[in-house]
Protein backbone atom coordinates (compact mmCIF):
# COMPACT_ATOMS: atom_id res chain seq x y z
CA UNK A 1 0.00 0.00 0.00
CA UNK A 2 2.91 2.24 0.78
CA UNK A 3 4.19 2.20 -2.43
CA UNK A 4 1.42 2.07 -4.36
CA UNK A 5 0.73 5.63 -2.95
CA UNK A 6 3.91 6.59 -3.53
CA UNK A 7 3.65 5.38 -7.23
CA UNK A 8 0.02 7.25 -7.29
CA UNK A 9 1.10 10.21 -6.53
CA UNK A 10 4.68 10.36 -8.82
CA UNK A 11 1.79 9.75 -11.84
CA UNK A 12 -0.80 12.04 -10.72
CA UNK A 13 2.17 14.55 -10.10
CA UNK A 14 3.27 13.92 -13.47
CA UNK A 15 -0.53 14.60 -14.86
CA UNK A 16 -0.29 17.49 -12.77
CA UNK A 17 3.00 18.93 -14.67
CA UNK A 18 2.06 18.06 -17.57
CA UNK A 19 -1.15 20.24 -17.62
CA UNK A 20 0.94 23.15 -16.31
CA UNK A 21 3.07 22.64 -19.37
CA UNK A 22 0.20 22.41 -21.61
CA UNK A 23 -0.90 26.15 -20.56
CA UNK A 24 2.15 27.81 -20.68
CA UNK A 25 3.01 25.66 -24.03
CA UNK A 26 -0.74 27.21 -25.64
CA UNK A 27 -1.49 29.85 -23.50
CA UNK A 28 1.34 31.13 -21.92
CA UNK A 29 0.03 31.34 -18.56
CA UNK A 30 0.86 30.03 -15.51
CA UNK A 31 -1.31 27.00 -14.14
CA UNK A 32 -1.83 28.75 -10.76
CA UNK A 33 -5.44 27.56 -9.56
CA UNK A 34 -5.76 30.14 -6.90
CA UNK A 35 -4.63 33.22 -9.84
CA UNK A 36 -6.87 31.61 -12.25
CA UNK A 37 -10.01 31.14 -10.65
CA UNK A 38 -9.82 34.74 -8.38
CA UNK A 39 -9.37 36.05 -11.94
CA UNK A 40 -12.37 34.15 -13.44
CA UNK A 41 -14.63 35.59 -10.41
CA UNK A 42 -13.28 39.15 -10.61
CA UNK A 43 -11.85 40.38 -13.55
CA UNK A 44 -13.22 41.51 -16.13
CA UNK A 45 -12.30 41.41 -20.30
CA UNK A 46 -11.74 39.14 -22.77
CA UNK A 47 -9.82 36.17 -20.82
CA UNK A 48 -12.45 34.46 -19.11
CA UNK A 49 -13.19 31.38 -21.57
CA UNK A 50 -10.60 29.56 -20.94
CA UNK A 51 -10.56 29.92 -17.20
CA UNK A 52 -14.35 28.82 -17.46
CA UNK A 53 -12.94 25.62 -19.42
CA UNK A 54 -10.19 25.48 -17.05
CA UNK A 55 -12.42 24.99 -13.87
CA UNK A 56 -15.09 22.78 -15.77
CA UNK A 57 -11.63 20.56 -16.82
CA UNK A 58 -10.63 20.33 -12.48
CA UNK A 59 -14.10 19.12 -11.58
CA UNK A 60 -14.75 16.87 -14.48
CA UNK A 61 -11.23 15.24 -13.79
CA UNK A 62 -11.86 13.45 -10.65
CA UNK A 63 -16.03 12.95 -11.64
CA UNK A 64 -15.06 11.08 -14.53
CA UNK A 65 -12.52 8.64 -12.66
CA UNK A 66 -15.69 7.69 -10.44
CA UNK A 67 -18.02 7.49 -13.21
CA UNK A 68 -15.82 5.35 -15.03
CA UNK A 69 -15.42 3.33 -11.36
CA UNK A 70 -12.01 2.95 -11.29
CA UNK A 71 -10.96 2.72 -8.01
CA UNK A 72 -7.25 4.63 -8.20
CA UNK A 73 -6.55 7.16 -5.97
CA UNK A 74 -7.43 7.53 -2.59
CA UNK A 75 -6.87 5.48 0.58
CA UNK A 76 -10.03 4.14 0.91
CA UNK A 77 -9.36 2.60 -2.84
CA UNK A 78 -12.80 2.77 -3.12
CA UNK A 79 -14.14 4.63 -6.01
CA UNK A 80 -17.02 6.55 -4.21
CA UNK A 81 -14.15 7.79 -2.06
CA UNK A 82 -12.44 9.17 -4.85
CA UNK A 83 -13.12 12.50 -3.18
CA UNK A 84 -12.15 12.50 0.45
CA UNK A 85 -14.56 13.97 3.01
CA UNK A 86 -14.17 17.45 4.59
CA UNK A 87 -11.39 16.96 7.65
CA UNK A 88 -13.29 19.35 9.92
CA UNK A 89 -16.74 20.48 10.65
CA UNK A 90 -18.54 23.73 9.67
CA UNK A 91 -16.89 26.28 11.89
CA UNK A 92 -13.12 25.46 11.13
CA UNK A 93 -13.59 25.07 7.77
CA UNK A 94 -15.09 28.53 7.40
CA UNK A 95 -12.41 30.29 8.97
CA UNK A 96 -10.22 28.12 6.85
CA UNK A 97 -11.78 28.97 4.06
CA UNK A 98 -11.10 32.37 4.57
CA UNK A 99 -7.23 32.38 5.46
CA UNK A 100 -7.21 30.05 2.00
CA UNK A 101 -8.22 32.54 0.15
CA UNK A 102 -6.62 35.62 2.45
CA UNK A 103 -3.52 34.18 2.47
CA UNK A 104 -3.63 33.44 -1.12
CA UNK A 105 -4.71 36.49 -2.75
CA UNK A 106 -2.00 38.73 -0.35
CA UNK A 107 0.44 35.97 -1.19
CA UNK A 108 -0.23 35.77 -4.88
CA UNK A 109 -0.30 32.03 -5.14
CA UNK A 110 -0.79 28.39 -3.80
CA UNK A 111 0.66 24.94 -3.71
CA UNK A 112 0.32 24.94 -7.50
CA UNK A 113 1.39 28.50 -8.46
CA UNK A 114 4.02 28.74 -6.36
CA UNK A 115 4.51 25.19 -5.54
CA UNK A 116 4.65 24.07 -8.35
CA UNK A 117 5.12 26.12 -11.21
CA UNK A 118 7.27 28.99 -9.42
CA UNK A 119 9.41 26.02 -8.04
CA UNK A 120 10.32 24.89 -11.49
CA UNK A 121 11.02 28.12 -12.58
CA UNK A 122 13.40 28.39 -10.07
CA UNK A 123 11.29 31.63 -8.71
CA UNK A 124 12.98 32.73 -5.10
CA UNK A 125 9.57 34.58 -4.44
CA UNK A 126 7.65 31.13 -5.44
CA UNK A 127 10.66 28.86 -3.00
CA UNK A 128 10.19 31.37 0.25
CA UNK A 129 6.74 31.34 0.29
CA UNK A 130 6.07 27.15 -0.36
CA UNK A 131 9.12 27.07 2.52
CA UNK A 132 6.51 29.27 4.62
CA UNK A 133 2.91 27.70 4.05
CA UNK A 134 4.14 24.16 4.25
CA UNK A 135 6.56 25.39 7.45
CA UNK A 136 3.45 26.76 8.87
CA UNK A 137 0.68 24.27 7.60
CA UNK A 138 3.05 21.11 9.59
CA UNK A 139 2.96 23.81 12.73
CA UNK A 140 -0.88 24.11 12.43
CA UNK A 141 -1.33 20.57 12.24
CA UNK A 142 0.73 20.03 15.32
CA UNK A 143 -0.78 22.65 17.74
CA UNK A 144 -4.66 21.58 16.41
CA UNK A 145 -3.66 17.54 16.83
CA UNK A 146 -1.27 17.00 19.26
CA UNK A 147 -1.87 19.89 21.73
CA UNK A 148 -5.54 20.87 21.42
CA UNK A 149 -6.93 18.41 21.39
CA UNK A 150 -6.05 14.02 21.43
CA UNK A 151 -8.27 12.92 19.08
CA UNK A 152 -6.65 12.39 16.38
CA UNK B 1 -9.41 26.65 -29.09
CA UNK B 2 -7.99 28.56 -26.47
CA UNK B 3 -11.42 26.97 -24.52
CA UNK B 4 -10.48 23.55 -25.42
CA UNK B 5 -7.03 24.09 -24.10
CA UNK B 6 -8.01 25.72 -20.90
CA UNK B 7 -10.32 22.48 -20.63
CA UNK B 8 -7.31 19.69 -21.42
CA UNK B 9 -5.51 21.31 -18.77
CA UNK B 10 -7.67 21.21 -16.12
CA UNK B 11 -8.70 17.51 -17.12
CA UNK B 12 -5.12 16.71 -16.49
CA UNK B 13 -4.90 18.64 -13.37
CA UNK B 14 -8.03 17.29 -11.97
CA UNK B 15 -7.19 13.48 -13.09
CA UNK B 16 -3.82 14.36 -11.34
CA UNK B 17 -4.67 15.52 -8.13
CA UNK B 18 -7.50 12.53 -7.80
CA UNK B 19 -5.33 9.92 -8.82
CA UNK B 20 -2.29 11.07 -6.13
CA UNK B 21 -5.06 11.18 -3.69
CA UNK B 22 -4.57 14.88 -2.78
CA UNK B 23 -8.42 15.32 -3.25
CA UNK B 24 -8.62 13.50 0.35
CA UNK B 25 -8.01 16.47 3.00
CA UNK B 26 -7.17 13.06 5.08
CA UNK B 27 -4.18 12.05 2.68
CA UNK B 28 -3.19 15.66 2.99
CA UNK B 29 -3.01 16.03 6.85
CA UNK B 30 -1.25 12.95 6.65
CA UNK B 31 1.83 14.62 5.13
CA UNK B 32 1.51 18.12 7.63
CA UNK B 33 1.54 16.10 10.68
CA UNK B 34 5.07 15.08 10.99
CA UNK B 35 4.45 14.41 14.82
CA UNK B 36 1.96 11.52 13.85
CA UNK B 37 1.72 8.98 11.14
CA UNK B 38 3.36 10.45 8.55
CA UNK B 39 2.55 10.21 5.02
CA UNK B 40 5.06 10.91 2.42
CA UNK B 41 2.80 11.04 -0.91
CA UNK B 42 2.41 14.41 -1.29
CA UNK B 43 7.04 14.84 -1.35
CA UNK B 44 6.12 12.37 -4.64
CA UNK B 45 3.22 14.58 -5.99
CA UNK B 46 5.25 17.98 -5.50
CA UNK B 47 8.74 15.88 -7.00
CA UNK B 48 6.61 14.63 -9.65
CA UNK B 49 4.77 17.85 -11.11
CA UNK B 50 8.12 20.13 -10.34
CA UNK B 51 10.12 17.84 -12.33
CA UNK B 52 7.71 17.65 -14.95
CA UNK B 53 6.93 21.60 -15.00
CA UNK B 54 10.51 22.16 -14.69
CA UNK B 55 11.45 19.74 -17.72
CA UNK B 56 7.87 21.39 -20.26
CA UNK B 57 8.49 24.30 -19.18
CA UNK B 58 12.27 24.88 -20.82
CA UNK B 59 11.19 22.99 -23.88
CA UNK B 60 8.40 25.21 -24.60
CA UNK B 61 9.84 28.28 -23.99
CA UNK B 62 12.25 27.20 -26.80
CA UNK B 63 9.71 28.33 -29.17
CA UNK B 64 9.33 32.47 -29.31
CA UNK B 65 5.87 32.70 -28.08
CA UNK B 66 2.60 30.06 -26.86
CA UNK B 67 0.70 28.49 -29.64
CA UNK B 68 -2.48 30.16 -29.25
CA UNK B 69 -1.00 33.42 -27.64
CA UNK B 70 1.21 36.19 -28.25
CA UNK B 71 3.80 36.05 -25.21
CA UNK B 72 4.04 34.07 -22.34
CA UNK B 73 2.90 35.96 -19.60
CA UNK B 74 5.32 35.60 -16.70
CA UNK B 75 5.99 36.53 -13.22
CA UNK B 76 8.88 39.35 -12.91
CA UNK B 77 9.34 39.96 -9.50
CA UNK B 78 12.01 38.35 -7.40
CA UNK B 79 11.80 40.71 -4.09
CA UNK B 80 10.51 39.05 -0.75
CA UNK B 81 7.77 41.39 0.85
CA UNK B 82 5.85 41.18 4.26
CA UNK B 83 2.23 40.37 1.71
CA UNK B 84 4.39 37.38 0.10
CA UNK B 85 5.46 36.09 3.73
CA UNK B 86 2.48 36.97 5.63
CA UNK B 87 -0.10 35.62 3.11
CA UNK B 88 1.63 32.67 2.47
CA UNK B 89 1.74 32.00 6.66
CA UNK B 90 -1.72 32.73 6.64
CA UNK B 91 -2.90 30.30 3.49
CA UNK B 92 -0.42 27.57 5.70
CA UNK B 93 -2.49 28.27 8.75
CA UNK B 94 -6.22 27.56 6.55
CA UNK B 95 -4.03 24.77 5.10
CA UNK B 96 -3.25 23.12 8.03
CA UNK B 97 -6.54 23.68 9.54
CA UNK B 98 -8.81 22.18 6.35
CA UNK B 99 -6.11 20.01 4.53
CA UNK B 100 -7.60 21.57 1.37
CA UNK B 101 -5.50 24.44 -0.81
CA UNK B 102 -7.59 25.87 -4.10
CA UNK B 103 -7.43 23.22 -6.27
CA UNK B 104 -8.34 20.18 -4.35
CA UNK B 105 -11.11 21.90 -2.88
CA UNK B 106 -12.22 22.62 -6.42
CA UNK B 107 -11.34 19.54 -8.10
CA UNK B 108 -14.42 18.18 -4.89
CA UNK B 109 -17.03 20.26 -6.18
CA UNK B 110 -18.58 17.12 -7.37
CA UNK B 111 -18.53 15.85 -4.16
CA UNK B 112 -20.15 18.83 -2.54
CA UNK B 113 -21.00 18.62 1.12
CA UNK B 114 -21.74 21.29 3.55
CA UNK B 115 -18.57 22.08 5.18
CA UNK B 116 -16.71 21.97 1.73
CA UNK B 117 -19.28 25.04 0.37
CA UNK B 118 -18.58 26.67 3.35
CA UNK B 119 -14.66 26.64 2.82
CA UNK B 120 -15.84 27.85 -1.01
CA UNK B 121 -17.74 30.48 0.15
CA UNK B 122 -15.12 32.25 2.93
CA UNK B 123 -12.30 31.34 -0.02
CA UNK B 124 -14.16 33.68 -2.56
CA UNK B 125 -14.40 35.85 0.20
CA UNK B 126 -10.60 35.71 0.68
CA UNK B 127 -9.58 36.64 -2.59
CA UNK B 128 -11.38 39.47 -2.23
CA UNK B 129 -11.10 41.06 0.73
CA UNK B 130 -7.03 40.25 -0.29
CA UNK B 131 -7.73 42.07 -3.82
CA UNK B 132 -9.04 45.32 -1.60
CA UNK B 133 -5.89 45.00 0.29
CA UNK B 134 -3.64 44.95 -2.85
CA UNK B 135 -5.10 47.56 -3.95
CA UNK B 136 -4.34 50.01 -1.47
CA UNK B 137 -0.87 48.65 -1.10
Amino acid sequence: MESMSALQGLLGGVLIGLSATLLMGLLGRIAGISGILSGLIFDRGGDRSWRVAFLLGIVSGPALLILAGLDWGNVAGDSGAMIGSPASGLTTMLVAGLLVGLGTGLGSGCTSGHGVCGLARLSPRSMAATLVFVLVAMLTVFVARHMLEGSA
Amino acid sequence: MKALAGYLAGLLFGLGLAISGMTDPARVIGFLDVAGAWDPTLIFVLGGAVVTTFIGYRLVWRRQMPLLESRFQLPTRRDLDAHLLGGAALFGIGWGLSGYCPGPAVASLSGLSWPLAAFIVTLIAGWWLARRMNSRH
